[in-house]
């Protein structure tokens, strides 16, 4: 019988410097070969070349003041001067949810949620100083800032449960409506009509609305469209195809136009609700969709498991399929939320201005004649800032729900 | 196993009307011809058979016999189209709550565990309890922790499926069977996608199951378990049962042609 003695001394030999480190890292996807010397110098040049261009105009050429003299505008519209505080104390009271909510979870995609609020409200701060909306708007910003970090602190300290961190967003949803929209006339919150909202204020509105709803409404008909009772299927199955068979836009005009027609006498309902509800129908359609993908690829035998251990079929959907196919779809849904926040953009054909409606009426005034460029690179910038928000989120709650994975 | 009356589960299902038992009391499951088509293909061309409570039948037979097809018709997970099936008492029929109180009595292992992988290994296992049984949450650990214990692996209950050996995921599956507290558990080809070296360990603990009077139905084919644990055998081809012994008799003296050339195939490796 032979034994193979190892060599000695192997290990103390280092691998080549063209393998590790910084050197290595650009030996390897930067000049591996002729060609890739070759495309990284061309590329490098040119890149740079852009990038200084861009720069020069930036600061030298482009003409900021039509978007520093609008900002007011830009951020809420013709939202009145003395009732912006309401918005402040909104943000307020999300502030503090969301830090109370970050410290009493364990969720790393919370705290980061958190973090975006905190670090969302140091930009408006930012932009509500250049506004000329005053110090004190800019201050309190800062300070809400600040509550996140502290209200996540002592929730970190002291974990609140579960149960009251749920009636805590249904309280700051029911003051958020409340401050945002007013409570009547004889009031300390007068009603601001929302047909005057407007800006990033309506643009986020949009947004958040049409995602909170459309979610839980396409699980539902992601659920319907799979049941067994040929009704529901059918009626999931309807209205699933129908509304993917339409254009946001359409759908929006109906909203506009024919569904003040069917309302009954007397039943007025804001334009602003009506893009929301068409934004939601809309969305729900394709939630439902990719909801499905996720539901068929749960394996069969998580049925039959669940089944044999004496679960019910809504049971089973419940607790073993619906949170395995919603975490495979997250992907999936958080494009279509993004997709979702620049289609809101559309609202500007039933003359609703978001921040991109902004943009327009103010390249509509002579005085900021030529300045298109400095106002849509302005509106990018806030719709990229929001996007990379949200899909920074959702890779890191892909990550974190990746543990259990297969 | 813990006494039922101890945790406070009631393993008696309600609003079920049972049938007086056959010819014996003792006999916990019976078939009498048991038919099942897919489509036009005949899978189960009558079986009929009765277990004994406490009885261990493994079930032997080529791919494609119909062996998992007819264990999967006794909590219906397939449909039989034909014939009775009365497990303890309730007949099988499509009144779902006989089918409910049906599958609260028998536990299931299947080939690929199917663990639930969005659960950590107690969750699995009390997920059934709390659910189905409404025990408190605490209760519910507490015997999972014991039937943790009992199949070898108490450390790993917090761990995610995913972070588990083949083995191990397949002795959670029996445990998270065993926590509903059934009264029959049926194994299919629970070793067959498990590496040799955890084969043993999973066999070790249905050894043991046995010993302390579960009713089984194994379908498999790991001989090695069948002489050593079972009571009775029977081997299926095309859709029947068409031999049946100790397991003795089925590997010393087999009668049937299929059986023999089966037998020779698996015992000659």
């Amino acid at each position: 019988m032979t034994t193979i003695t190892p060599p000695q001394g192997q290990a103390e030999i280092q691998p080549p410097s063209s393998e590790v480190g910084v050197v290595g890292w650009l030996h390897h996807n930067l000049f591996y070969s002729k060609v890739s010397v070759v495309t990284t110098i061309v590329l490098s040049v040119l890149l740079l070349a852009a990038i200084w261009l861009l720069l020069q105009w930036v600061f030298t050429g482009a003409r900021w003041g039509v978007v520093t003299e609008n900002m007011r505008l830009f951020l809420v519209g013709q939202y009145p001067k003395d009732e912006i505080w309401r918005l402040w104390l909104t943000l307020a009271l999300l502030s503090v949810t969301t830090g109370l909510s970050a410290g009493s979870s364990k969720s790393g995609a919370v705290r980061m949620l958190a973090m975006m609020v905190m670090a969302g409200q140091v930009l408006l701060a930012i932009m509500v100083l250049i506004s000329g909306m005053g110090l004190v708007g800019a201050l309190v910003l800062l300070l809400n800032a600040d509550i996140v970090w502290v209200a996540m602190y002592a929730a970190q300290r002291r974990p609140i449960r579960r149960l009251w961190i749920s009636l805590g967003w249904l309280a700051t949803t029911v003051a958020t409506v409340a401050l945002i929209a007013g409570l009547g006339e004889a009031t300390p919150l007068p009603n601001v009509s929302s047909t005057i909202w407007g800006g990033l204020l309506l643009t986020i509105l949009l947004s958040v609305v049409g995602i909170l709803l459309s979610f839980p409404f396409g699980v539902a008909l992601a659920v319907g469209r799979r049941s067994n009772l040929p009704v529901v299927r059918f009626i999931a199955t309807t209205y699933i195809e129908l509304v993917r068979a339409v254009p946001l836009i359409t759908i929006l005009f109906m909203a506009q136009f024919l569904f003040p027609l069917i309302l009954p006498d007397g039943i007025r309902i804001e334009n602003v609700i009506r893009a929301m509800g068409g934004i939601v129908m809309f969305s729900a359609a394709y939630v439902a969709e990719n909801v499905r993908g996720g539901l068929q690829a749960v394996p069969t035998g998580q049925h039959e498991a669940a089944f044999s251990i004496g679960l019910r079929t809504w049971q089973t959907t419940v607790f073993i399929v619906l949170p395995q196919a919603l975490r495979i779809t997250i992907p999936a849904n958080v494009g279509l939320f993004i997709s979702l926040l620049k289609d809101t953009t559309l609202v500007y054909i039933i003359s609703l201005l978001d921040i991109l409606g902004i943009g327009r009426a103010v390249l509509a005034n002579p005085d900021y004649l030529g300045a298109t460029f400095e106002v849509y690179l302005f509106v990018a910038m806030v719709f990229f800032v929001l996007s990379y928000t949200l899909s920074q989120a959702s890779y890191r709650l892909e990550k974190e729900l990746g543990i259990g994975e297969r | 196993m813990s006494d039922p009356a101890v945790n406070g589960i009631s393993t008696k299902p309600r609003d079920v009307q049972r049938t007086p038992p056959g010819e014996d009391a003792e006999d916990i499951i019976i078939c009498r011809d048991v038919h099942k088509w897919f489509g036009e293909l005949h899978v189960l061309t009558g079986i009929s058979i009765t277990i004994k409570h406490g009885e261990v039948l493994v079930i032997a037979g080529p791919s494609g016999s119909g062996k998992s097809t007819w264990i999967r018709t006794i909590n219906r997970l397939e449909e039989h189209q034909r014939g009775d099936i009365i497990v303890d008492g309730i007949e099988l029929s499509n009144d779902i709550r006989n089918i409910a109180a049906i599958r609260s009595e028998i536990g299931m292992v299947f080939q690929s565990f199917n663990l639930f992988p969005h659960l950590t290994v107690l969750q699995n296992v009390t997920l059934g309890p709390i659910r189905v049984r409404k025990v408190r949450r605490e209760e519910a650990e507490e015997a999972a922790m014991q039937l943790l214990n009992r199949v070898g692996i108490p450390e790993q209950a917090r761990k995610y499926p995913a972070q588990l050996s083949g083995g191990q995921q397949q002795r959670v599956a029996i445990a998270r069977a065993l926590a509903m507290q059934p009264k029959i558990m049926l194994f299919d080809e629970p070793t067959s996608a498990l590496d040799p070296e955890m084969i043993s360990e999973v066999l070790d603990v249905m050894r043991e199951l046995a010993e302390s009077g579960m009713t089984m139905l194994v379908v498999t084919h790991e001989m090695g378990f069948a002489k050593a644990a079972a009571d009775r055998m029977v081997f299926f081809d095309d859709g029947n049962i068409v031999e049946e012994g100790t397991p003795e008799q089925i590997f010393e003296n087999p009668q049937h042609d299929r059986t023999k050339l089966f037998l020779s195939q698996i015992l000659t490796h």
